[in-house]
């Protein structure tokens, strides 16, 4: 083929196939991308293009969608692949060719898949992912006979390997040249029964004729199994997990987090040596070192909860810890699938909710989006931290437990508890008439994770919330920064210049509606630009003392916090945090994917309401046993 | 039988979907199974039930293993 053949329209290809078969792997590979890849049915949940060029120079452009089984569209991430194939979509020719990724492995549901979308008329072709596992266990496939049984072409690949999605480039160009030209959406009516069955006969007898399969399932799934899903065990391994992630996230973490809050420390005191006092020294000291400065030191704590989360995902443990906890879930009216976007969200409660597009009750998924945001993300992590190391001795509980952790522990521990506690609420008092939904999930084989894959992902994370600290967490520290240092005391005034500026007027105006919860004005104001993105609060905080106590404050807000507040307002500035009405961002998110402003609204004055009120309790509490 | 019946340990082969003792298995929900690969003559083993009520299982079916509960098992026929 020459290049003179492909000039013209880009040609589109979209990934279609059961869940968890490698697609978005191959997309990946094929474009460079680094979109989200994990061991467990369901990680991608939305429409993904991305490009590539092939050897031949055309222009290829790849659509990555959510796995299916089928083109029933049951739930909202299946209905995307449904209308992108029968190019229901609006402004969106169907796909030229659709691309049918299969997992060697394990072929009967694919198969019938493809019989199902051969009916759309849409030209198909089937890539044969994981090959390496296929051969690895003794699998052999008869490629031409499946090719020739199924009437498409079929191609091997191995979407995690170097060069191993190089057929697929290279033959896409062949393939091109011989389509039929775009088509109008098809005729298509939904797969009844009978069908379902006849195809799924016609699969069968497809593999019967082509493959050989080892009588003998895949032994390390086998064995880590037996251990990991005993009904008792398999819940103790669950708890122990999740125990030694958090405490992880406060004691690995915490010699690269003092090192960095010294050098931020060494870095203001350096800015303040060499630049003369002044406007400007504030700002980089105040404003800059000691605001963004106060969250960056959390980095390491984030990359340990998602290292956490990232090896539990694509070592395929996801799904089993959902089978572990379906019935516990299912007891506070949650179902099986919630349990993944639940856990997500510990990371960040944005793709927690996206998540929820798994599930098809809408009813579920929407009692699942509702508490998603309880669950701890890891903005909460500064927040929690700084007041935990500044309030709570660093002792070691019966010798090994570090108190600092089991504290922070605990707080998670709450949110989770809260969480059940309003799904709860919600299965009684508001959507009743409700019959439980059918629980159905695979349980992947275990795959041993790849270093790569988990570098990437982790670094990704890191990444973003460097960029985070760059954009969001910046422009909210030079606000707070303006607002705590203008307008600047009259010439002979007494006291702190905070004491004259913007912040301290809002904060003083706001500060009778929270001093009944034990909160000071400083904290006021820390709360509004917390709005943005939790870590805020921790900057606003380290920027408002740092400018009120001057040079001597501003490494060390820890410091500055212990001897300022009291441990019961302390306690209540974690008890509102564990509610604390959700970032900006992730009330966008909910509006987006509940389709209105009703549940986003919902959702924003229950948690507020929550917040108050658990920090009341807890306030009063504390100051009753004398800690006020 | 019923697959939602069955021990842990039961291996067996998939006869029916079948209607529940209402005699009304929905639609939705054979749909729903025969999507995930409970179709007749598949061989079913329950390799895993949880913890409570036994539930949910871990059924092999043919080749892939599924977390169902035992209430939408109830649907599946075996012997
Ligand atoms: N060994 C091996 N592993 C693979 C291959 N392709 C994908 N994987 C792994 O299989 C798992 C699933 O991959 P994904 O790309 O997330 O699958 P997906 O089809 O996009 O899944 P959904 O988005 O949930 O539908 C991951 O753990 C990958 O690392 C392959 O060719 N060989
Ligand atoms: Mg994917």
């Amino acid at each position: 083929m020459t290049t003179s053949d492909v000039t013209g329209e880009r040609y589109n290809l979209a990934l279609v196939g059961v869940p968890n078969s490698g697609k978005t792997s191959l997309f990946n590979a094929l474009t460079g991308s680094r979109q989200k890849v994990a061991n467990y049915a369901g990680v991608t949940v939305e429409r993904k293009s991305g490009g590539f060029v092939t050897p031949a120079g055309r222009q290829v452009t790849l659509l990555d969608l959510p796995g299916t089984y089928s083109l029933r569209g049951r739930s909202p991430d299946e209905i995307i692949t449904r209308d992108v194939v029968l190019g229901k979509r609006a402004g969106e020719m169907p796909p030229d060719l659709v691309l049918c990724i299969a997992d060697a492995t394990n072929l009967r549901l694919t198969l019938r898949l493809i019989l199902e979308l051969k009916r759309t008329g849409r030209p198909l072709l089937m890539v044969l992912n994981m090959f390496d596992i296929a051969k690895r266990r003794g699998i052999t496939i008869d490629v031409d006979a499946m090719s020739a049984a199924l009437g498409i072409p079929v191609i091997t690949s191995i979407a995690v390997k170097k060069g191993g999605a190089d057929a697929l480039r290279a033959r896409t160009d062949e393939f091109a040249g011989h389509l039929p030209g775009p088509t109008a959406a098809t005729e298509w009516v939904p797969t009844s029964i009978a069908d379902l069955k006849a195809y799924q006969r016609e699969a069968d007898r497809i593999i019967r004729e082509t493959v050989t399969m080892p009588t003998r399932p895949d032994s390390l799934t086998t064995r880590v199994d037996a251990v990991v899903l005993h009904p008792v065990g398999g819940l103790v391994i669950l708890a122990t997990i999740l125990f030694v992630m958090f405490q992880a996230v406060f004691s690995w973490a915490a010699p690269l987090m003092e090192l960095l809050s010294d050098s931020f420390g060494a870095l203001g005191a350096l800015v303040a040596q060499v630049l003369p006092e002044g406007l400007l020294q504030s700002f980089l000291q105040n404003g800059l070192i000691a605001g963004v400065g106060s969250v960056l030191v959390f980095l390491p704590q984030i990359i340990i909860i998602f290292l956490f989360i990232l090896l539990l995902e694509d070592f395929g443990y996801m799904a089993r810890a959902a089978f572990l906890m379906d019935r516990i879930m299912g007891g506070a009216g949650l179902h099986g699938r919630a349990f993944i976007p639940l856990l997500s969200s510990f990371a960040c409660a944005i793709p927690g909710i996206m998540a929820t597009r798994v599930i098809d009750n809408r009813r579920d998924r929407l009692t699942t989006i509702l508490i998603a945001p309880l669950m701890t993300c890891s903005a909460r992590i500064p927040v929690y931290t700084l007041i935990i190391a500044a309030f709570i001795p660093a002792t070691d509980v019966w010798g090994w437990i570090n108190l600092q952790g089991l504290v922070m522990f605990g707080l998670y521990v709450i949110g989770i508890a809260s969480a059940l506690a309003v799904s709860f609420v919600i299965k009684f008092f508001m959507l009743r008439d409700y019959q439980p939904a059918p629980f159905m999930l695979e349980l992947p084989d275990y795959k041993l994770p790849r270093l790569k894959s988990i570098f990437i992902g982790v670094t990704t994370r890191a990444k973003m919330f460097l960029q985070r600290a760059g954009t969001t967490i910046l422009s909210m520290m030079i606000l707070i920064w303006f607002l705590a240092s203008f307008p600047q005391p009259p010439a002979g005034a007494e006291g702190p210049a905070i004491d004259y500026s913007l912040a301290a007027m809002i904060g003083k105006a706001l500060e009778p509606l929270f001093s009944a919860i034990g909160f000071n004005w400083q904290i006021v104001v820390a709360l509004i630009p917390g709005m943005a993105a939790r870590e805020v609060a921790v900057g606003a905080l380290g920027t408002v003392y740092a400018i009120e106590g001057g040079k001597e404050a501003a490494d060390a807000i820890g410091q500055a916090l212990a001897s300022k507040w009291s441990l019961a307002t302390a306690l209540s500035f974690l008890a509102w945090f564990v509610f604390a009405p959700q970032c900006a961002s992730t009330l966008a998110v909910i509006r987006r994917e509940t389709g209105g402003t009703k549940w986003m609204v919902i959702t924003f004055v229950y948690m507020f309401a929550l917040a108050y009120l658990a920090s009341l309790i807890t306030y009063k509490i504390a100051v009753a046993a004398g800690l006020g | 039988m019923r697959l939602g019946e069955a021990p842990r340990g039961f291996v067996g082969t998939i006869v029916a979907l079948h209607q529940d003792a209402a005699g009304a298995t929905s639609h939705e929900l054979e749909q729903h199974l025969l999507e995930m690969g409970f179709t007749e003559g598949a061989r079913v083993e329950i390799l895993h039930q949880g913890a409570i009520r036994q539930d949910p299982i871990a059924v092999r079916v043919d080749n892939i293993t599924i977390a169902v509960r035992r209430r939408e098992a109830m649907a599946v026929l075996v012997k």
